[in-house]
């Protein structure tokens, strides 16, 4: 298999995604018929006066940039993690990308977990297409165990937890468990839009979101599903490296 | 007449299915599975009806290409002959209507939860006592894994009755997945809120469900789909056959501690869903597939990238099973484990691949034909040893197929450069109490959509049955008497979805 060549990225951070990756969105001053642009979203993920997009309930299906093509464009810029709520929410007329806040990180995830971060996933209603992706940010292609990040199979040998899926009701008392069993210090990130807000099944009573509601977030990371390079750079932005 | 013969995504008006009395209706669908195996039932589902269950049940024969439908309405707290007792392939259909409505089966071989839905009858069944099959041993012992899995992977939970390493018993219990699916395709009234559900069913299988739920919505809108629209849909479900084959295989080659096959094929599926990233901005092809029109028309350039990307991908995709194959390590671990005989698979309804990997044909591209499938002369890849090296012989050989259709089709394109439609259909207007079923073959096997409209032309009943309803039962009777070291290959060789069964 030599003949395949080096498979492995060498700049996670400058790497190139191909195609029209839907990536974050920029929204234009262009004056539009705001009821109809709120109205189009299937998730209500964008608010008016001014207008912005939630990326924390975006589920990039691209039906506003093609009602709306001179107002809402999305570019293929794929990093888009931060551990702020409030950062997920895209302005009209700023065009900046996504960045973490340094003062909520808190110190000893740096001083911890910067050479090696082990986490526990939990899929709790994820429908499979976030866990393909975190799977793929171990494979030789993305192998964010360069950084030393990787899964774990025993939440007892985990630094953190990552929660894919709104939370269904019936994974409601299996997340807690789990998530009690990591010792602290332990750090929650939430992957994919179903985890931020529930995406398309907010509003169903089959879910339950006390968990993710009642805890302190570090990490949110959007996607539908996440792309494997908006999670490794959200967590190596996270850790300080 | 006792049942109404439709077609694959055809819509008829509700009122055209026979209501049948009970007994009859259990006299008709019973028998039309007796010595048929190339009949199955496709969807079997009940519904609330002016105070009492409307029951409908769609069995589709495979040689005949079509599906014949029948109905009976009975009272909401009947007691009433069970058509598992008679045939198993009905089982959780039953277990289904009993759990949402609260009908009983007396003779139900094995009438326990589905899902633990969320508008279950009985509320009092919660998830965390689900009614274990147990045994009361000083020789045996019981190992509960789950819901949460050591890999990232949905959860589910397996209670295995061992005698030391050997697997005497094993029932899968599910249900923690479920979100609501189907109840919020009544309640989001969008045409992309639905089209987003879609899409999320089973996030593997997006283009599947989502090909299916576009198509059923169109003929309920009476609208049809152009060559392109076809071209684009059938050609993404077999970029998904490709991109899942491959890394199932990786995931097959892990789980067997193949260090070298689970690098080399997870790097192989790498490409093909960039693929999808190049034509519709996402790697799991969410927001490829619309109904009532193609937001992604395929052209040129593009045929021209994915030629590339196959050429590179097929040398190396050989390659790496030929060795997978001559290895004696893999071999023995493959052969002989998990083995199914082709009367378990008839007996309990499989579907899909893992129907065919002992000899049992079930393949909706050939038996109901959608998109241009019938223009390809489609043989299913058929194995006959029911076991692990079985399926992983189908999924290198669906693989080699899918990718043979694709360089035909591409060379048989037209020359004009088709640009995105400028304006698309926000909604669409569905005919008023009519009855559709739209089915198509995923990659696990056959995917069915459901839908009934009321008399002002909105959903009322949307019912959706992945393929994994039918083979995680397939699961449950394969790993018996194997070791259960084994247990995590044979799984993944199936790979079933758990949201998929949840909703």
């Amino acid at each position: 298999m030599y003949h395949q060549g080096k498979q492995f990225i060498p700049d996670l951070r400058n790497a190139n995604v191909p195609g029209i990756f839907t990536g974050r969105p920029e929204i234009s001053s262009e004056k539009v018929d705001e009821k109809a642009l709120v109205d189009c979203c299937p998730t209500g993920a964008i608010n008016s006066g001014p207008e912005s997009i939630d990326l924390g309930k975006c589920t990039f299906c691209r039906e506003c940039e093609r009602l709306f093509p001179g107002k809402v464009h999305f570019t293929t810029d794929y990093r888009l993690a931060t551990n702020e709520r409030i950062r997920l929410i895209i302005k009209e007329g700023l065009s900046v990308p996504i960045t973490l806040n340094p003062d909520l990180i808190r110190k000893e995830i740096h001083k911890l977990f910067k050479g090696s971060l082990k986490l526990r996933q939990v899929s709790a209603g994820g429908d499979n297409s976030c866990e393909l992706e975190l799977n793929a940010c171990g494979n030789v292609n993305f192998d964010m165990g360069r950084y030393g990040i990787e899964f774990v199979a025993s939440p007892r040998h985990a630094d953190g937890i990552v929660i894919t899926g709104p939370v269904s009701k019936n994974m409601a008392e299996p997340l807690q468990i789990t998530y009690d069993a990591i010792p602290t210090p332990k750090i929650i990130i939430l992957v994919g839009t179903d985890a931020i807000s529930g995406g398309i099944f907010e509003g169903s009573p089959a879910i339950d979101r006390k968990f993710i509601e009642k805890n302190h977030i570090d990490l949110y990371v959007p996607g539908n599903p996440v792309h494997p390079l908006t999670f490794i750079n959200g967590v190596i932005d996270l850790l300080g490296i | 007449m006792s049942f109404i013969t439709i077609n694959n995504q055809q819509a008829v008006p509700l009122k055209s299915i026979p209501e049948l009395g009970y007994d009859m209706f259990y006299n008709i669908n019973t028998s039309l599975l007796e010595d048929h195996a190339e009949r199955h039932c496709v969807l079997y589902f009940g519904y609330r009806d002016s105070g009492m269950i409307r029951l409908i049940c769609c069995v589709a024969d495979d040689n005949l290409h079509n599906i014949m439908v029948s109905s009976s309405v009975v009272k909401s707290d009947s007691v009433l002959n069970s058509f598992s007792a008679k045939n198993f392939a009905f089982e959780k259909f039953e277990r289904e209507i009993h759990e949402n409505f609260g009908i009983e089966y007396p003779d139900h071989p094995w009438l326990k939860p589905v899902r633990y839905s969320e508008n279950r009858f009985d509320k009092s069944q919660i998830i965390k006592n689900y009614p274990f099959f147990s045994i009361d041993s000083e020789e045996l012992h019981e190992v509960g894994v789950g819901p949460v899995h050591a890999g990232i992977i949905e959860p589910g939970h397996f209670r295995f009755i061992c005698n030391g390493e050997q697997i005497l018993h094993l029932e899968i219990q599910l249900g923690y997945q479920h979100r609501g699916v189907e109840q919020l395709f009544l309640d989001k009234t969008k045409l992309i809120q639905r089209t987003v559900l879609a899409e999320s069913i089973a996030g593997d299988s997006a283009v599947g469900h989502t090909t299916a739920f576009a198509y059923l919505m169109e003929s309920l809108g009476g609208l049809t789909q152009d060559k392109e629209t076809l071209f684009s849909r059938t050609l993404a479900q077999e970029i998904e056959r490709i991109a899942v084959h491959t890394g199932d295989l990786s995931g097959i080659c892990t789980d067997v501690a193949y260090q070298l096959g689970s690098s080399v094929l997870g790097r192989l599926r790498t490409p093909i869903i960039n693929f999808f990233q190049e034509w519709c901005g996402n790697r799991v092809a969410k927001g490829l597939i619309r109904a009532g029109y193609n937001p992604f028309p395929f052209n040129k350039h593009l045929a021209e990238k994915l030629t590339k990307i196959l050429d590179a991908f097929e040398p190396d995709f050989v390659e790496m099973n030929l060795e997978l194959s001559k290895l004696p390590s893999s071999l023995s671990r493959f052969e002989r484990t998990g083995t199914l005989k082709y009367d378990q698979l008839l007996s309990i309804g499989t579907v899909g691949m893992s129907a065919r990997m002992n000899a049992l044909n079930r393949d909706i591209r050939i038996s109901h034909p959608y998109g241009i499938y019938s223009e390809v002369d489609h043989e299913p890849i058929l194995k006959h040893h029911g076991d692990v090296y079985s399926k992983v012989q189908i999924r290198k050989q669906e693989v080699l197929q899918s990718i043979a259709y694709i360089r035909k089709w591409l060379s048989q394109m037209a020359e004009s450069d088709k640009l995105p439609e400028l304006s698309h259909p926000q909604t669409i207007l569905m005919s008023p109490d009519s009855f559709a079923i739209s089915l198509t073959e995923g990659w696990r096997g056959e995917i069915c959509h459901g839908a009934i409209t009321n008399k002002a032309g909105e959903l009322l009943v949307y019912k959706i049955k992945d393929p994994s309803f039918h083979n995680w039962l397939a699961l449950a009777l394969s790993v018996r008497n194997n070791e259960i070291s084994d247990f995590p290959v044979i799984n993944k060789s199936f790979d079933l979805s758990y949201c998929g069964h949840d909703l």
